[in-house]
């Protein structure tokens, strides 16, 4: 119950982008079309999904002050947590890397569809961003980080693909010139975020 | 050395309201302007130092994990900067929070060392770099200001509206606090930039 509770509050109250504002940059490039959003929407899901476990364990057992007791108890006074940064951009930028070529190898044409998004996925914000908030939340199960990292996903493909959609529709209407293409997609961001921000206190 | 590389990315060339890169901390700092000016001056300083970093030993890097080398590269300026922040401005590192780490995924970062950094000398790397720093921050100083003027009735954290006119009714406007208010606000600035520029960009 608790995990679904986390996970319908991460895609919806804690979304990614409309609260938190990560992985702005390709929600606002590639959001030209539905299709190519859903492919880059389904990638960041299956990242985020494997990269969230991976940091979550590297944080309990290697990062956080004192986690190393249990290589040896003379180590409990070690505190690695100034690495953080460095070790989870490292895990999840060769975490992409792997994924591009296994995908390559076994996969072409799903590789053809998603693959110049797959590189950019290592700079998304919002693959870090949920590293950083796990590590920040302090989660007590793995199992809890993974749902976290599903939800997160899941938030950031809905709302991708929904401006996708939008932004299909507006090209038929006549917007003032100057504020045409991102300007306007400034702007029908933030009344989705607003629209967003309805769900605040859901618990389940 | 040429002077466009310096002013070309301060107002044409504005990493946020023209290219659209590093939005996302752009938005979410911009609630009070002293978070803001600190965020700026961190960008400022990550993006110069290690597009000039990476100029240096552009020509060991193999172009195959060129990503890796250079997010290891701004990680580890990232990290001088958060602990230098966290030694000297504990507050406004709080208030920062994860996205003093998030700096590592900027979008310019990353943007104007595959731009510029890769295939220029480490000097004009470090310029060009400062520069966006420096544009990044512009926009981000005049979104918070506006946001800290309505939102909160303050300026660096300062009184500015004057009690006299909240005893008369007026009140702060709270959706300017809001995430969603950040977005609308860079809409509009990008309309104005572009309604003086006239240039088709889409």
């Amino acid at each position: 119950m608790e995990s679904l509770n986390l996970f319908v509050k991460s895609i919806f109250v804690d979304n990614m982008i409309f609260a938190y504002f990560l992985g702005m940059c390709s929600f606002l490039a590639v959001s030209k079309n539905v299709k190519t959003s859903a492919g880059l929407g389904i990638a960041v899901i299956f990242v985020l999904g494997i990269t969230l476990p991976i940091n979550y364990l590297l944080n309990k057992y290697l990062l956080t002050p004192g986690a190393l007791a249990w290589v040896s108890p003379s180590l409990a006074d070690v505190d690695l947590s100034f690495l953080s940064f460095i070790i989870f951009i490292a895990v999840i930028a060769s975490f992409v890397q792997l994924v591009e070529m296994i995908v390559e190898k076994f996969s072409p044409s799903l590789y053809s569809s998603l693959g110049i998004f797959l590189p950019l996925i290592a700079v998304n914000c919002a693959i870090l961003g949920a590293s950083l908030f796990m590590q920040q939340r302090a989660f007590p199960t793995l199992g809890q980080a993974t749902v976290y990292g599903l939800g997160s996903g899941v938030g950031w493909f809905l709302a991708i693909v929904s401006i996708a959609a939008i932004r299909e529709k507006i090209t038929y209407s006549n917007v003032p010139k100057p504020l045409q293409g991102l300007g306007i997609t400034f702007i029908v961001a933030g009344l989705m975020a607003i629209a967003f921000m309805s769900f605040m206190g859901i618990e389940l | 050395m040429d002077k466009n590389i310096f002013k070309t990315p301060i107002i044409k060339g504005n990493p946020i309201t023209v290219l659209v890169l590093g939005i996302c901390s752009a938005l979410a700092v911009t609630v009070k302007l002293e978070p803001a000016l600190v965020m700026a001056i961190a960008v400022t300083i990550v993006t110069g130092l290690s597009s000039f970093l990476v100029s240096l030993i552009r020509k060991t890097i193999p172009n195959r994990i060129r990503i890796i080398v250079q997010l290891v590269v701004v990680a580890m300026f990232v990290i001088l900067v958060q602990q230098i922040l966290k030694a000297y401005a504990y507050d406004v590192s709080k208030q920062l929070s994860v996205y003093v780490g998030l700096i590592i995924t900027n979008c310019i970062i990353m943007g104007r060392i595959e731009a510029f950094g890769l295939s220029e000398k480490p000097l004009p790397s470090l310029v060009d770099g400062l520069a966006n720093g420096l544009g990044y921050g512009l926009v981000l100083v005049i979104v918070a200001f506006f946001r800290e003027l309505f939102g909160s009735g303050t300026l660096f954290g300062m009184q500015v509206i004057p009690q006299s006119f909240y005893d008369a009714g007026y009140m702060n406007n709270g959706l300017f606090i809001m995430p969603p208010m950040a977005l609308i606000l860079i809409g509009c600035l990008i309309w104005i930039q572009r309604s003086f520029t006239k240039e088709d960009t889409k």
